[in-house]
């Protein structure tokens, strides 16, 4: 079990210099991810436009796995509309569960060294877990939350 | 040789390798590691002499039960009790504590009461105190921190007063290492009436603990910090205490007579340890005691004290890293916790048991001081009489690597 592994350059080159970092007021979107057992905390702030995702921004503080698949999936899911982000969740989520990915998640794939490191997975699904549970809100027009990973089966 | 040096070769487990390198045990605060004579003894109870106790008129039950309350008296000798039926059985500090809430907190806390906590407490000297006030409609009030990481006892005069029934604090912090002056709270608590309660789940393990010496009514404390068994610990309290207190759990052991209407109790300790007590463990809790008797507390303070001191030298190298807790080696035990600027401590962590060392991130059961700090997570490295200078030499080394680590920057945006 290496650690270059769970540590791949492109994780620590988006903890280092995290992408979309910041706030978006107002917005379409926002939804805060908690995970009260490391402390790590996430907040997504997402634009929308014709249904597609124009602008997004995430804040928060947490571990290098944490930050880092924040910062990447704002990346990845910008400009792509809701039912691909859709997709998308299901695609990472479905990786970390031990699935290969079926399209190409480009630098998201780095983080598939974590699923070495059981007890950091739900570092790298927070932003993720956070962000579906965002767009159900939105979808059901329901106020925003806070989503952990502790709630996930 | 030093005494870390020394003794090594009686915990098997510290010889382990991982990833080809020696384990570096740093989590002593966790739990600790087991001497030979502890793991020997836990054999011999069950290859010679398992049976149950209090009951079997055969030799093994009686041998049994004899070593069994042998190793109450151990307990009590080794924390000062005045007799040995002041130490009852318990599987740790945790439920110690709660059989204290459960038992002498009902009967004693009523609406209005107040109980006085400390910022710095490990949750289990917190929650149950929560579930009491909020059955009693008591009222739970807390002595704040310095930011040097010791209790602010110049609030103390606010916070004792008539309606203060209970003053529970730890001795030791399992997060800044602060000890903590109890004989000087414990004094002030019962000027106002109240009873003290000490957790002593980490400073038990380290320093020479006499429980009439500290001046308060219970004590809390967990045998697997001390080189004993998980499973094991116990409660000590002045016995006029234990024989007012109502029982804790009821069952087997604890009764002297039932009918279908009601029942009568047995004399403590007995009377809170109802059912199969925890007996193979209990009773190796007893060797642990004798082996750091053995040892003397005053080589292991020392020891501990010039490894602390070092530590905390040597983690000033370490760029970015801050100390959360006292700095100076003084009115301070073995748990170091600290955060480093551009690194999360559980990635600290996760690099750290690359190399074999084993340190703990987290929150440590201590949220509230945390958020005293306003940080999440804390590492910690926590010492106990094995540990070593080359140790904490390793420790630094790799703490280095890490903030080399991510602080590289690849290619810059």
């Amino acid at each position: 079990m290496a650690l270059d592994d769970l540590y791949r350059e492109v994780i620590l080159d988006h903890y280092q210099h995290p992408r979309n970092r910041g706030r978006l007021e107002p917005s379409d979107v926002s939804v805060e991810g908690a995970n009260p057992l490391c402390g790590d905390e996430l907040a997504f702030f997402l634009r929308l436009r014709d249904g597609r995702v124009q602008d997004v921004r995430f804040d928060g503080r947490g571990c290098s796995i944490s930050q880092a698949s924040a910062s990447m999936m704002t990346d990845a899911i910008k400009g792509k509309t809701l039912d691909e982000v859709r997709a998308l969740v299901a695609q990472f989520k479905g990786m970390m569960r031990g699935q290969e990915p079926s399209s190409d998640l480009g630098d998201l794939v780095a983080l598939q060294g974590v699923r070495k490191f059981p007890v950091r997975i739900k570092c790298a699904t927070l932003a993720w877990v956070a962000l579906e549970q965002g767009l159900d809100e939105h979808a059901a027009g329901r106020p925003a939350s806070t989503a952990t990973t502790e709630t996930e089966p | 040789m030093n005494l870390g040096e020394r003794v090594r070769d009686d915990f098997p487990l510290l010889h382990r390798t991982i990833n080809g390198k020696r384990l570096v045990y740093l989590d002593s605060a966790a739990t600790s590691q087991k001497p030979r004579v502890v793991l020997d003894a836990l054999m011999e109870y069950y290859h010679d002499y398992n049976a149950n106790v209090h009951r079997g008129i055969y030799r093994i039950a009686e041998e049994a039960t004899a070593r069994y309350e042998e190793s109450r008296a151990k307990l009590a000798a080794f924390l000062g009790a005045a007799r040995r039926e002041e130490i009852v059985f318990t599987r740790g500090t945790t439920e110690a504590v709660n059989l204290v809430a459960a038992t002498w907190g009902r009967a004693n806390v009523g609406p209005g009461d107040e109980i006085v906590l400390t910022i710095m407490e490990h949750h289990s000297n917190i929650v149950p105190w929560q579930l009491l006030a909020a059955e009693k409609g008591a009222r739970l009030r807390y002595i704040p921190v310095t930011d040097e990481g010791r209790l602010d006892l110049s609030a103390l005069d606010g916070l004792l007063t008539e309606r203060t029934k209970l003053v529970s604090l730890t001795h030791q912090s399992n997060v800044l290492g602060t000890v903590n002056p109890v004989r000087l709270i414990a004094d002030r608590a019962h000027a106002m009436g109240a009873k003290v309660l000490v957790d002593g789940a980490q400073s038990v393990p380290h320093q020479a603990v006499n429980v009439q010496a500290l001046g308060v009514d219970f004590l809390a404390f967990s045998g697997h910090k001390m080189l004993g068994p998980t499973g094991s610990g116990g409660l000590w309290a002045r016995y006029d205490l234990l024989e007012a207190m109502p029982p804790y759990h009821g069952g087997g052991e604890m009764i002297m007579l039932v009918t279908l209407e009601r029942s009568t109790y047995k004399d403590p300790p007995h009377k809170f340890e109802a059912g199969t007590p925890n007996i193979a463990d209990s009773i190796v809790l007893g060797v642990a005691a004798d082996y750091l008797r053995g040892i003397g507390f005053d080589a292991i303070t020392a020891h501990e004290r010039d490894l602390t001191a070092y530590a905390l030298e040597r983690l000033r190298t370490v760029p970015g890293l801050t100390i959360v807790g006292p700095a100076e080696p003084v009115d301070r035990g073995g748990a170091i916790s600290f955060t480093m600027d551009v690194v999360h401590p559980h990635d600290i962590a996760q690099v750290l048991d690359q190399e074999a060392m084993a340190i703990r991130a987290g929150h440590h059961c201590a949220q509230p001081l945390h958020r005293r700090f306003n940080i999440a997570a804390t590492a910690r490295a926590s010492l106990h009489l094995y540990n070593t200078r080359e140790e904490i030499d390793a420790l630094v080394d790799g703490l280095h690597a890490v903030h080399r680590m991510f602080t590289r920057s690849p290619h810059p945006v």
